[in-house]
């Protein structure tokens, strides 16, 4: 067990870790959902340029997030790092390949005017953000519901009990999330036509996503341990404001047409949601299920007293200043629909 | 093959892979900052359209620089989960301190710099053009403090947990302050100036001898001129300095690089010699007390060859050997080269010979950054943590099939993207800048 300065320390990078995860899939989230939504929304080659280059100047500096999501593992939760990475080991690599073919594909595609040329780095823009939409849900799932761990957490070959129903049901959800983020953002930036399909996409993709969260958690309540906490602290319960708000304001802002505030709707919709499931694992990072006893926690995954502290005042000091200068490349970049002089992909 | 070489094969492919386009990545921007600050104080014309041209094929590099990057940091965790449980207090800290402070900073503003030519005031997309420059510089620090850690742990104790023992930080600024880390710094970061340097004058030599764009490729040649030379000859005075740090540090890595068998003051280096793993197969043409002097400053200094050290405390010899040879080498005509192209900067359209060599050296500096970093990781070999932890030790239980599968998917994958990005490169550099 962790001393009383050195467990609080822990908690608060608990919370951390679980705040790093939720901005990754609300900022990477919508160009996942634009990549994806690309072969069905644009009908020109000109506007599958739009589309890429509505999240053109973005993209990079969100999948940062998933750097730091990762680090902030690695820093604070070494064990818990190890056992994540290791026992997902196919599913992580799958991702990394997934989002390795995207990222290459913004840069390629445009750089020479042949039809089969673009068609391969279409392919690889779409299964690189389909992919990992679907991975992260499918993982993410996995550990709500806890894993199979044994005493030395070795995975005995089993990627593909990832793929249980509750699993894929994760998957499709994170999918659904994403699109619909990815066509709220396409509704800000484009115009014309591409608009118009972009607002009918969003609004069609939000009952069914109403829908998919309703029984995500009611299978959640059913097959999982995420309600613990809370009802062991019902003040906790609070925290579902944050993403019941978002998904009805989401609506609500969708039929006024003010999109920016449908956008920042979805965003606190996905930072609430991770949030609620992140808060719902405490103090376990990653559940064992059947023997709780082999749940990788703080306690048995947390780094030394200093690191943590020292982590954290790195934290403090970087962190705002990430977050000003990314809010800054966001005004300057998105204030107006992508225009001619935009198309740099 | 068992998981340990599959694993040490996927690794070494991602880390060789990643690093063809990290130095380009390091050198080139820092040139098209320069450039574009000349830009901004001359107002001349030809130095926006040089930015632009460099800063073009700077961003195909950084694509797939990036992509490439972000396996490194996991694979610690899909491939050596041992040892992140191991060191990760310490190793997992430096990766995450990098992220945070200038990962982030530099992939932010790599976009404001592509797509901010409309949107922002010359000055401020120069300062873009620094903050990318500075970053990236900023990420080497960071992961060559966590390479310096592998290399010689510094601030460090060894705690019991309930998983067994681990490394726990007990001095942060020892291990910020490694030595052996800013040596390295010092020599990689000098090392990716240069290659950028001889690629800028590589490209600029081939358009000049075809009479194209003369006034741009006479200003980028004399830039990357300076810093060619200036950079060649910094790697090869720190680089000396670096090896005797090695020599004291880690002296079977020492003694692999020179296939030193027999510790003896005085210490001879042969002209002629052809190394194997327990014995030189061939020596001749001693330079007597040489190897002492190199690697102490000292012709009576002892060296210690690898038989005294345990057989399995010696790193493969062969390799480290062979590396560190090819590496100076290459290291040298760099100098010859870089100080000829200084010198005949300012009449430089007259040098036919020159400016016909100049496109073939490009790919000799790759060459030697990546036999500088096979003698710095197999020569740290057998250690992953050297004498702390070993590499056999560190890997993840994790099936063979799996690390297989992956390695050949990751092989596939990245000879398209190596094909590709090469490709797009050299199509780009050859086009040469946009009218205007």
């Amino acid at each position: 067990m962790l001393e009383s300065t050195h467990l609080y320390l822990a908690s608060i990078w608990f919370i951390l870790w679980g705040v790093l995860w939720a901005v990754y899939f609300a900022l990477d989230g919508f160009d996942l959902g634009v990549g994806t939504l690309a072969p069905f929304l644009a009908k020109t080659e000109e506007e599958k340029r739009i589309m890429l280059n509505a999240v053109g100047p973005f993209w990079d500096g969100n999948e940062v997030w998933l750097i730091s999501a990762g680090g902030v593992t690695f820093a604070a939760f070494p064990f818990a790092y190890s056992v994540m990475f290791s026992w997902l080991y196919t599913p992580l690599l799958l991702l990394l390949f997934a989002l390795i073919l995207r990222g290459v594909s913004f840069e390629f595609r445009s750089k020479i005017e042949n039809p089969s040329w673009k068609k391969l780095w279409d392919t690889c823009q779409f299964l690189g953000s389909a992919v990992p939409a679907i991975l992260l849900g499918v993982a993410f799932a996995n550990i709500f519901q806890g894993l199979p761990f044994n005493a030395d957490y070795v995975n005995p070959g089993g990627t593909l009990e990832l793929l249980n129903p509750y699993g894929l049901a994760g998957g499709v959800l994170f999918l659904v999330i994403f699109l619909t983020h990815g066509a709220i953002w396409l509704a800000i930036r484009t115009e014309g036509e591409l608009q118009a399909r972009a607002v009918k996409t969003a609004k069609t993709l939000w009952p069914v996503l109403l829908v998919l969260v309703l029984a995500f958690l009611a299978w959640s309540f059913v097959g999982t341990q995420l309600f613990g906490n809370y009802f062991q602290y019902p003040i906790l319960f609070v925290l579902l404001l944050l993403p019941v708000g978002g998904l009805l304001a989401m609506r609500w802002f969708m039929a006024a047409g003010s999109w920016w505030k449908a956008w920042f709707s979805s965003l606190a919709f996905i930072i609430g949601t991770t949030l609620f499931g992140v808060i719902g694992l405490f103090p376990a990072l990653m559940p064992a299920s059947p023997n709780p006893q082999y749940s990788v926690t703080i306690h048995n995954s947390a780094s030394s007293q200093l690191t943590l502290s020292i982590m954290l005042g790195v934290a403090l000091v970087f962190v705002p200043i990430v977050i000003a200068y990314q809010a800054w490349a966001y005004k300057t970049f998105a204030t107006e629909p992508v225009g001619k002089d935009d198309m740099e992909y | 093959m068992d998981v340990i070489m599959l694993s040490r094969l996927q690794f070494a492919a991602a880390t060789m892979f990643h690093f063809i386009f990290v130095p380009l990545t390091l050198g080139i921007s820092i040139l098209v900052a320069v450039m574009e600050t000349m830009y901004v104080r001359s107002g001349n014309e030809v130095y926006k359209r040089m930015a632009k041209f460099w800063g073009h094929i700077f961003l195909i590099n950084f694509a797939v620089g990036v992509v490439t990057g972000i396996t490194l940091e996991f694979q610690f965790g899909t491939n050596w989960s041992k040892y992140s449980a191991y060191v990760g207090d310490i190793f997992g800290s430096l990766l995450a301190i990098e992220a945070t402070a200038a990962f982030f900073l530099e992939s932010t503003f790599v976009a404001v710099w592509a797509f901010g030519w409309n949107k922002l005031s010359p000055k401020m997309h120069c300062i873009a053009a620094w903050l990318v420059a500075g970053a990236g510089n900023l990420s080497a620090v960071w992961i060559l403090i966590a390479n310096g850690f592998m290399q010689n742990p510094l601030g460090y104790k060894i705690v019991d947990t309930p998983n067994g023992p681990k490394a726990e930080l007990v001095d942060f600024f020892a291990v910020l302050f490694n030595p052996f880390a800013w040596n390295e710094f010092v020599h990689t970061v000098s090392g990716a100036i240069a290659l950028s340097a001889f690629f800028v004058l590589g490209v600029s030599a081939w358009h000049l001898l075809r009479k194209n764009e003369m006034d741009l490729f006479r200003r980028s040649f004399r830039i990357a001129a300076g810093f060619a030379i200036v950079a060649s000859l910094v790697v090869a005075v720190q680089g000396h300095l670096h090896g005797n740090h090695v020599a004291e540090i880690q002296p079977a890595k020492l003694a692999a690089m020179e296939a030193h068998f027999e510790t003896q003051a005085n210490a001879p280096m042969y002209l002629l010699q052809i190394p194997g793993q327990d014995g030189n197969v061939l020596e001749a043409l001693p330079i007597p007390s040489l190897l002492s002097i190199l690697a102490f400053n000292d012709p009576n200094a002892v060296v210690k060859g690898l038989n005294d050290f345990p057989e399995d405390q010696r790193p493969p010899v062969v390799i480290t050997f062979l590396s560190f040879r090819i590496m100076v080498g290459i290291g040298t005509l760099m100098i010859l080269v870089a100080g000829l192209a200084w010198l005949k900067r300012n009449n430089i359209d007259d040098q036919k010979l020159l400016l016909r060599a100049l496109p073939f050296m490009i790919p000799l500096p790759y060459i030697a950054i990546q036999a500088g970093w096979i003698v710095a990781e197999v020569g740290r070999q057998p250690w992953i943590v050297y004498g702390l932890m070993r590499t056999s030790d560190a890997v993840s239980p994790v099936q063979p099939g799996q690390v297989g599968t992956s390695l050949v998917a990751m092989v596939l994958i990245y000879t398209l993207l190596g094909a590709a990005g090469i490709y797009l490169m050299a199509r780009a550099a050859k086009k040469g800048p946009s009218k205007a």
